[in-house]
């Protein structure tokens, strides 16, 4: 074992040419460096990493046996990993590497060139302390499993799932509601409209959205569950093993040909959760007509045979099915999966309108974006008509930014309300081509590709819009059997309908979720990304990506590009063979430790945990998990945890070279 | 200016912030006292009390240990843990005869190579105020650096 033999370290002082010859003597340095223990040979040299420097390096390991190698240039943020694979290739271990940074920490931040050369030397010292205690490491590796989990069957679930599944991988995508498509299969139109028809009424969700649905639930490498949820993840990246909490829908999908005869028995009539409350369904039903996957469900709350044991209807629904789907006794089933990667895609809620009570939305004439796309799509609950109690709207007033760029409450801008808006004006302009239409907006986004130029040709229709302070008075009130909507700076305008622009809102399962994945929040609810501009897809969490608006507000655009990036993330993970594990990983002297569990509660990331050893809780260290922080070590009062490559003797060491007196004294 | 006081200071610089700050003060040339020594950590969290008191009774003048800021952690709470760990030190550190400012905790983004360089020159200052870390005297050290 190379750790046992006695250190033999060659010490190379950079001069980086001027940059640190300049202010540090290289060749003092050097030489008073060939004194230091266990050196045995220091030189100093113009460009370290040059090529002739780093063959210089390699030969002195095979000509003078050398184990261990100090360079003390640049930061190793910047050429660490260049001389550690300089040393790799002459067959040293590169963990028994070692730098110190006289550049950035010396020669550029100090004039004085005695004082800096003294400096640079103690650098040396503690570097070259640190050096005599390093051991030889090799890298865990762990194998990974190829398949990855798709949490959400909204767009960028399924576009994450396809990606994937295109790539030849297994893919298990999870849905909570029984059909995919999740908020955008609500929509209208999507915009930017550029591509469609000015004479097409109808739905996005129908002609662009359902193939892809249909191609996901047929992809023979993709298992959908819907009615489903993820309720259990352990392991870690590469090995994650799932939990998920199949619910009885009480039809069976395989038979079901989505005939419609069951519902139209079925005595219960609720609220319809698609068309958002604004009709009814049955307690046997399908959430839209073209739903994926094509079949019924039951209501489980709702249905008198749950409720009340045996359904009054006669004929029932299990009676007139002729495909024998009906199936009372189904139970709930957990299937466990393994995966290397998680794509978390579960999307974002809307804000309930009714939240914001001076918007006045529980009156008849005041509704929500969401609920005008229900409204104006030809397979709505009204089959696109906007008609109010039978009349045909004069003037339509929108009103932006309710529940975002918020004082007091959501800050953040949704981002996709201003072209929703202009889509939806121009909707109205399309059926309604004499009603006066007002905009009330606080500043206008529209910055997507495409988007500025929409919205310019919407006003050019003659839709007016109106500039009001983000901070100021908005409100509506009840007039008569109308509503007026009073607007600090403008004349009061009475409409016959209002819309409401209202945000995007972190799913309310986000925390709960956040829990199960291990994966942070940011303060406004939503998912957090691993580094703001860097990493946008990536969680703190190894192995677990994020696609569409989970991680903040996003158009149906950025969402899929999102939901690709995130499945290339996943793929990088699930197409390796082995995984390297972090090099500063924390480990466990087992003989050590005294099974305080002080360190399991300084982990951030669930990477230790208790295990018997011959009868002894005592600490363990899963590598995969561990990120290498030393937070554990720090608690640890018996110093049985300790970290590769900074462990608690070799930082006490460079403490006490420090301590001790001045170099040439 | 022959025999003024240069203490002997240590810091720990977590990787992912502050001693990227501590480059970024390399980078911009910001010039500083030459009295601190840098041993990087990869978080704040990494540094056991035990090592500050080591330092301080072994004669080191003064311990900084800077971090990222609080909520910036790469770590998520590694700071947190250093945080609370340092009030306990703090006040430890009083009851052992070691003057407490001769410690400071700090944070510096991986953007701030200029409050680097405040963090470093003030506390350099602090501890030039303070004069030899009197522990010093008892590994016979004090003597030889005043005379430099």
């Amino acid at each position: 074992m190379e750790g046992k033999e006695e250190p033999r370290i060659g010490v190379y002082i950079c001069e980086c040419g001027l940059n640190i010859a300049a202010t540090v003597d290289s060749e003092q340095v050097a030489k008073w460096a060939e004194d230091l223990p266990n050196v045995v040979v220091s030189k100093f040299y113009k460009y370290t990493c040059s090529e002739p420097g780093q063959v210089m390096i390699k030969d002195d390991i095979k000509e003078f046996g050398l184990n261990r190698v100090v360079v003390a240039s640049c930061s190793p943020r910047m050429h660490e990993p260049t001389f550690r694979n300089a040393v790799k290739e002459v067959g040293m271990n590169p963990a028994c590497f070692e730098m110190a940074n006289i550049r950035e920490h010396c020669s550029w931040i100090h004039k004085d060139k005695e004082k800096g050369t003294k400096k640079a030397f103690e650098l040396v010292k503690m570097a070259v302390a640190k050096a005599s205690l390093l051991t030889p490491l090799e890298p865990d590796e762990a194998d990974v499993t190829h398949s990855a989990l798709v949490v959400g069957g909204g767009v960028s679930g399924v576009q994450a799932a396809l990606d994937i599944a295109g790539r030849g991988y297994p893919v298990y995508l999870v849905e909570k509601e029984p059909t995919l498509g999740g908020n955008a299969a609500k929509l209208g139109k999507w915009f930017p409209l550029q591509q469609c028809a000015e004479t097409c009424l109808g739905s996005c969700a129908y002609c662009i959205l359902v193939p892809d649905l249909r191609d996901c639930i047929n992809d023979p490498n993709i298992k959908v569950f819907t009615s489903s949820e993820v309720e259990e993840v352990d392991g870690y990246v590469g090995n994650f093993k799932v939990k998920i909490r199949k619910k009885p829908t009480y039809v069976d999908p395989k038979r079901c040909v989505a005939c419609d005869l069951c519902a139209e028995v079925c005595p219960v009539s609720v609220k319809n959760e698609f068309n958002l409350g604004m009709d009814e369904r049955k307690a046997i039903y399908i959430p839209f007509k073209d739903a994926v996957p094509k079949t019924y469900t039951i209501d489980k709350e709702n249905c008198i045979h749950f409720s009340e044991g045996e359904c009054v209807e006669n004929p029932k629904c299990k009676e007139v099915c002729f495909w024998k789907a009906v199936d009372f006794d189904q139970e709930e089933e957990v299937e466990e999966v393994e995966v290397g990667a998680i794509v978390l895609a579960t999307g974002h809620d809307i804000l309930d309108a009714d939240e914001r009570p001076q918007f006045l939305h529980q009156h008849p004439r005041v509704i929500s974006t969401p609920e005008f796309e229900r409204l104006s799509c030809i397979v709505g609950p009204t089959k696109g008509s906007l008609d109010i109690d039978g009349k045909t709207p004069e003037k339509v007033v929108f009103i932006q930014c309710v529940g975002s760029r918020e004082k007091e409450g959501n800050a953040y801008c949704s981002r996709v309300c201003c072209m929703v808006t202009a889509k939806e004006a121009h909707t109205v302009k399309q059926k309604l081509p004499d009603a006066k239409i007002i905009v009330y907006h606080s500043d206008v986004r529209t910055f997507g590709k495409t988007h500025e130029e929409f919205f310019v040709k919407v006003k050019d229709e003659g839709v007016e819009y109106r500039r009001r302070e983000r901070d100021g008075d908005i409100h509506v009130e009840e007039k008569g059997d109308k509503v007026v909507v009073k607007c600090e700076g403008h004349p009061d305008e009475e409409a016959d309908l209002v819309v409401l622009a209202v945000g995007m809102i972190p799913r309310e399962d986000t925390l709960e979720m956040s829990r199960i994945l291990n994966v942070s929040r940011s303060g406004d609810g939503f998912f957090l990304e691993a580094h703001p501009k860097l990493r946008p897809i990536d969680t703190f969490t190894d192995g677990v990506f994020l696609a569409g608006s989970c991680q903040a507000p996003k158009d149906i655009p950025d969402s899929l590009a999102q939901a690709s990036g995130a499945a290339a993330r996943a793929c990088g993970i699930i197409s390796k063979e082995k995984l390297l594990l972090g090099e500063n990983v924390a480990f466990v002297d087992q003989d050590l430790c005294i099974g305080c569990e002080a360190c399991l509660e300084s982990c951030q990331f669930n990477a230790i945990s208790m295990v018997d050893k011959d009868g002894k809780m005592v600490a363990y260290v899963n590598e995969a998990l561990c990120k290498g922080c030393g937070t554990c070590i720090a608690s640890c009062k018996s110093g049985a945890i300790q970290q590769r490559g900074y462990n608690d003797e070799q930082l006490l060491k460079m403490i006490s070279v420090l301590a001790e007196s001045e170099p040439g004294g | 200016m022959a025999d003024e006081f240069e203490p002997n200071i240590l810091a720990f610089c977590c990787n992912w912030c502050s001693y990227a700050a501590a480059d970024l003060a390399g980078i911009g040339r910001m010039e500083m006292p030459t009295n601190v020594k840098v041993i990087r950590v990869m978080c704040s969290g990494r540094v056991k009390p035990e090592f500050v008191i080591k330092a301080l009774s072994q004669g080191i003048d003064g311990v900084l240990v800077l971090g990222c800021h609080i909520g910036d952690c790469h770590y998520i709470t590694g700071n947190h843990r250093t945080l609370k760990r340092f009030e306990v030190l703090t006040r430890l550190l009083g009851h052992m005869g070691i003057d407490p400012r001769r410690l400071r905790l700090d944070w510096a983004s991986a953007s701030e190579g200029d409050r680097f360089t405040e963090i470093v020159t003030e506390f350099t200052n602090t501890i030039k105020e303070l004069g030899p870390n009197n522990l010093a005297d008892y590994h016979g050290r004090k003597a030889a650096r005043v005379s430099q």
